[in-house]
């Protein structure tokens, strides 16, 4: 087995969710090298969508943003935005919504508007973009981000984007059709909502992880399913796929400047 | 009529003062030069539109031309959070500024409407969302033939838009290709618009017929800006500048840092320094 870090097994575990068939709405950084590396493993003809109207593009490296030109030079099409948010993802075209978030909580709602009040936000952060659409029209979403108790919370600051709100039949009481946060990928380990309450459910761990470094590291006591599996080790294929990606995008973005 | 002017004159005949303004480009097309233009005019009391808010409002925020800004996702692309802007909303430095949030299908949908001559956009949105409760300008309405409560928000109908584009011809139609964005509808939704291009060409007679050509008619004026999109991209000319996007964070961090480099780099420059920017990319 060759020696990995805990991020390099969240965006491996990550692809692994992925498969040939899926259509995918990718956001920037770990959303974006999973759905990669799943496309130069595993799933050679998995749709890669991103929101700058890129239709099964495969870029050669990983782009810096959503927009960058080599996502528009590999796609099968490119269609202006207002038609990405209407025809395809509103349409209901999409089978996986990949998100990232800088707050999440039990139950799968997102937060990357404000840390604090809206109206006095302590940090002002980017905003939903596309998400608040993603999360509720595409099939599923996954969902990706490291483990940290700022992260990880018991009461996010803002919806941003909605995941199964108090649990249970939450979506369908907004007459929401989609299934939302199927799975969450961290750097320690798989998480899938529970049945009936939604509660997102430790179902893996990742080789190496306890549920001591899984609890210390969220915000909520965390609940694990009957029988915790143990995440397969990355193969040396997924490994060096995934480090060979990022070092070609390191040389691609780490370039000259204009003056 | 398209009028072929330069950017200076294109910017002073149809930017005023209250102004409501979208400068729009998604990643690509970003019409820096037209901003900077705007920053160097010392326009006030802006009512700012974009999708994407990244360094163009930033700038223009930090130099106090903004009122409001209305948008869905304001982070420097890839990189991280907008810092003038921050300051702007957690500090009020220069100035205070309102902000209207929405979600990219929102502000994509209220582009289209106005282009469309609707008076508000309609879309399956917001669903459990928070910005529902922070922003008056989303409503619902009920489809009348099926029941489903759907989301609404007011179309977008700037006084001026702003676009850069690869080419104009001689009569000034205007071609933009690549990552198209929302910049077609952003133009038509306008009262005035406004269009920077890398190139002035003969006529389009070679261009493959499904193209997206706005006709010289929806065109208020036209300035050929080579590199004008500097440090985003146009495709075909040059690529994106990576290393700038990743140096605006530190410029922009720190209030002394930026007031010098926006001398240095726009206000004491004009838009002939943008061919010069993407000679070496």
């Amino acid at each position: 087995m060759m020696p990995f870090t805990p991020t390099e097994m969240m965006t491996i575990a990550a692809s692994r969710a992925l498969s040939n068939d899926d259509v995918c709405f990718v956001g920037i950084g770990a959303p974006s090298a999973a759905c990669n590396v799943a496309r130069l493993t595993h799933a050679p003809d998995i749709t890669l969508i991103y929101e700058s109207g890129t239709i099964g593009t495969a870029p050669e490296v990983l782009p810096l943003s959503i927009g960058d030109g080599e996502l528009c030079e590999t796609a099968v099409t490119t269609v202006s935005v207002p038609e990405m948010f209407r025809y395809w993802l509103q349409g209901g075209r999409i089978s996986v919504g990949f998100l990232g978030a800088a707050q999440l909580d039990r139950f799968g709602n997102i937060n990357t508007t404000v840390i604090g009040p809206y109206d006095k936000p302590k940090v002002r952060l980017p905003g939903g973009g596309g998400a608040p659409e993603i999360a509720t029209s595409c099939k599923e979403i996954f969902i990706t981000m490291k483990q940290a108790t700022r992260g990880m919370v018991e009461t996010i600051d803002f919806f941003t984007s909605f995941g199964h709100g108090e649990g249970g039949d939450h979506r369908q009481r907004l007459g929401i059709t989609t299934k939302g946060p199927t799975l969450l990928i961290t750097d320690l380990a798989l998480w899938r909502p529970d049945p009936q309450t939604k509660e997102f459910t430790v179902v893996s761990m990742h080789p190496g992880v306890t549920r001591e470094n899984v609890q210390d590291t969220c915000g909520w006591k965390v609940r694990f399913a009957d029988g915790v599996e143990e995440t397969p080790a990355p193969t040396e294929l997924e490994l060096t796929t995934l480090r060979d990606l990022q070092a070609r995008t390191q040389r691609a973005h780490g370039g000259k400047k204009g003056n | 009529m398209a009028k072929f002017q330069s950017l200076k004159d294109a910017v002073a005949e149809n930017l005023r003062d209250g102004d409501t303004v979208a400068f729009e480009g998604f990643t690509h097309l970003i019409p820096h030069a037209a901003a900077h233009e705007a920053i160097r005019q010392g326009r006030r009391d802006l009512t700012l539109i974009r999708m994407t808010p990244d360094i163009i409002y930033d700038q223009m925020i930090g130099m106090g031309l903004a009122k409001t800004v209305i948008f869905s996702y304001a982070g420097n692309p890839g990189v991280g959070l907008l810092r003038r802007m921050r300051d702007a909303i957690e500090n009020e430095w220069p100035r205070a500024i309102e902000t209207v949030e929405h979600s990219h299908a929102a502000m994509a949908n209220a582009y289209e409407a106005g282009a469309a001559g609707l008076p508000c956009a309609v879309f399956r949105g917001y669903r459990g969302a928070g910005l529902k409760d922070v922003n008056p300008a989303i409503k619902s309405v009920t489809c009348p033939f099926t029941g489903e409560e759907l989301a609404a928000v007011p179309a977008h109908r700037p006084d001026v838009s702003f676009i850069h584009a690869q080419k104009a011809n001689r009569r000034g139609d205007v071609l933009v290709e690549g990552i198209v964005g929302v910049q077609k509808e952003a133009l038509l939704a306008a009262k005035r618009a406004v269009v920077t291009v890398e190139e002035i060409v003969e006529d389009f007679d070679d261009l493959h017929p499904n193209l997206c050509v706005l006709p010289h008619w929806t065109v208020t004026a036209i300035a050929h800006v080579p590199g004008g999109a500097h440090p985003s991209y146009t495709h075909g000319y040059y690529p994106r500048d990576n290393a700038a996007y990743l140096e605006w964070d530190k410029i922009s961090a720190d209030r002394d840092l930026f007031t010098t480099w926006m001398k240095a780099n726009v206000l004491d420059v004009s838009p002939e320094v943008f061919a010069s920017r993407v000679e070496a990319l």
